[in-house]
């Protein structure tokens, strides 16, 4: 009987220490994210007040209103930032998509010569610290005269994604077993048939899930838009942040109000494509 | 009508022949299985007829025409896959219409067809399900369905039954059977279990190391193995096989200790030759417990300790040693034996087999 107690109570008190530790891993994770939304409420004054106010005394939607009000009150060209930042990020995601499923097909299905190397190749592109590619970027996009420009970004963001999405797609089309699309074959399709009626659908989540890590990296992109990108034309919404900056102050508020309305369209569309993300689809295809 | 021959067909990767020039003629109607273990090159020619394996040299044809170089989807066939290979994105009733849709037959036919195929297959309560929702054998039946739904001329079929449990392949085996009665289409079926391969087909290609050891019917193969390959391969528990050397009218078997020379091979072999002597299982018997052949004519006696017994019931397999080997005879009606009791053993020798040592090609000619 004892014993019975002393295991119960060993179990209640593990429990509790797991809550616990998995609030406190929740608080690390969120925190930043609620500190960005209540500093867009509040005066300056009330974010740097030392020490800390953490309940908000004075809440007002003014820096969202500047931001919005066009130049002039503390305004910035924000539909500007965000009709590049979706023109470019949206692009670049669907480029990315096409060669990596294109790609990541190959790597899951055809054996060729040096099938190894250039994967390997591909991952090691992605060892390289982007910011160190900015320079020989700028000068390259400069001498082309493609400085400031959807295009260049695109360029970069697609050669930035592709090697993600094509390691990506590979490992989905790799779970699809090769005996769906020779049966589609027998059946009637033609390979290309095939792959969009049988394989293509069973990859989707993948293939989703591949596109919300392409669109996040282009969206949140900061250090390579911050040197290409120039005016109005080109600039996007991580590059915006930079004009709440001035030479002797920073506004705060005002940045943490646009980084909230960066954070929003990225969180919903990640919330739209999660719902299409059901796991384990191609379970009950083979096996008995 | 669909005949389907394949001639001097050879698959090659790389510098490896894993099919060597194999030629075989399958009958219209015909129901034939290729066995053998595994790596002997059956899957892979079956793979070829399908379409889905490029031939390296040679010729199949399917209803008389070359097809070497159509795609799977023109040799109106039809596969059924040892995974089943269902699109589990779709229901049963989509698995089983979908090459009546892709081939843009009209629904109302779709429906006809699917719906006829359920029937014989009695998958009616299924049709809606996804393939994760169904047992493995129901799903085996779909994998069937959709296969009979295209009503192509040749069916193949890839080990169809290997991942089902022992009860159920039994009787998913005489589904194919009864399917192969209703549809009258030519079968081809890959196992490299010989019990399927002996219910089913009319006739069986037993192959190894990508040649064709021997073609012939289930009797024949059983009867009359052209090569000790084939002895050891069909049968269940297998032939006792052993070496042996031909010294004057008796056989001295590897290990020691001798049997007269069968009577049928008397004037086939000389003495001093190496052969492989075979007798089934059947043809050794504790003596008075033996199939109840009056006609044998041949039969000889030895005594000799049992070693162990495996009972299964209607009859029990006796293990002894003769030669170099551990031989196994049949007992029917059996009675209760202690390991080590010595008991006599009657070896109907009109059944057995005599392989050339060398090439293990059958003596009897």
């Amino acid at each position: 009987m004892d014993q019975n107690n002393a295991h119960r109570l060993k179990r209640r008190g593990l429990k509790v220490l797991h809550l616990v530790g998995l609030f406190l891993a929740m608080l690390v994770i969120c925190l930043p994210g609620l500190w960005i939304v209540l500093n867009s409420l509040r005066p300056t004054v009330e974010i740097m007040a030392k020490p800390p106010v953490w309940i908000p005394q004075d809440i007002s939607l003014d820096a969202y209103r500047a931001m919005f009000g066009g130049a002039g009150q503390g305004g910035i060209p924000v539909w500007e930032y965000f009709r590049n930042s979706l023109i470019i990020s949206i692009t670049s995601t669907i480029i990315a998509l096409i060669i990596g499923m294109a790609g990541g097909y190959a790597f899951a299905r055809y054996k060729f010569k040096g099938k190894s190397a250039v994967f390997l190749g591909f991952m090691l592109t992605r060892a390289v610290p982007g910011i160190a590619l900015s320079l020989p970027l700028f000068m390259i996009f400069a001498r082309l005269g493609i400085i400031d420009t959807h295009f260049s970004m695109i360029l970069i963001y697609v050669a930035l994604n592709v090697p993600f999405t094509i390691w990506l797609i590979d490992g989905f089309f790799r779970q699809v077993p090769k005996d769906l699309a020779e049966a589609a074959q027998i059946d009637g399709c033609t390979r290309w048939q095939a792959f969009w009626q049988v394989e293509f659908p069973l990859a989707g989540p993948g293939i989703a899930s591949a596109g919300i890590f392409a669109f996040l990296t282009s969206w949140n992109e900061y250090a390579l838009a911050s040197q290409i990108t120039r005016s109005v034309n080109s600039k996007t919404l991580p590059v915006g942040l930079l004009d709440y900056t001035s030479e002797f102050t920073i506004d705060w508020r005002g940045m943490c109000a646009l980084a909230v309305v960066m954070i929003v369209p990225a969180l919903t569309l990640t919330f739209i494509i999660q719902k299409h993300l059901v796991s384990g689809l191609t379970f009950g295809a083979v096996k008995g | 009508m669909a005949p389907v021959t394949l001639k001097k067909l050879v698959k090659r990767y790389g510098s490896v022949d894993v099919v060597h020039g194999i030629d075989l003629e399958v009958k219209d109607r015909e129901f034939i299985a290729l066995v053998g273990p595994s790596g002997c090159g059956k899957s892979t020619t079956l793979r070829m007829i399908a379409g889905l394996e490029d031939i390296s040299d040679g010729v199949i044809e399917i209803g008389g025409k070359p097809v070497n170089d159509l795609p799977p989807r023109a040799r109106n066939i039809s596969m059924v896959f040892q995974s089943y290979a269902l699109y589990p994105h779709m229901t049963v009733r989509e698995n089983m219409g979908f090459s009546l849709k892709i081939g843009k037959v009209p629904q109302a036919e779709i429906d006809q067809r699917v719906n006829e195929a359920a029937a014989i297959l009695d998958l009616e309560k299924y049709m809606d399900r996804r393939p994760s929702q169904l047992s493995g054998g129901q799903r085996q039946r779909v994998a069937m369905g959709r296969a009979i739904v295209r009503k192509p001329e040749v069916f193949l079929f890839d080990e169809p039954l290997s991942n089902l449990d022992a009860k159920l392949r039994t009787q998913v085996r005489t589904e194919i059977k009864r399917l192969h009665a209703k549809v009258q289409a030519t079968m081809i079926y890959v196992t490299h279990d010989q019990v399927e391969a002996m219910t089913l087909s009319d006739r069986i290609v037993i192959m190894r190391d990508g040649h064709i050891e021997q073609v012939g019917t289930p009797e024949e193969v059983f009867k009359r193995p052209a090569t000790r390959f084939v002895a050891g391969f069909i049968g269940s528990p297998p032939m006792n096989l052993n070496e042996a050397t031909v010294d004057g009218g008796r056989l001295v078997l590897k290990g020691g200790q001798s049997l007269p020379l069968p009577l049928e091979f008397r004037n086939k072999v000389v003495a001093g030759e190496k052969v492989v002597f075979g007798l089934r299982p059947d043809d050794i018997y504790p003596t008075g417990h033996g199939l109840s052949s009056g006609e044998a004519t041949d039969v000889h006696e030895l005594s000799l300790p049992v070693s162990i017994t495996e009972p299964l019931g209607n009859e029990t397999l006796v293990f002894i040693t003769l030669g170099e080997k551990e031989w196994v005879s049949r007992m029917l009606n059996p009675r209760p034996l202690a390991a080590g009791e010595t008991i006599k053993l009657s070896f109907d020798l009109s059944q057995a087999h005599l392989f050339s040592a060398e090439t293990g090609k059958t003596l009897r000619s």
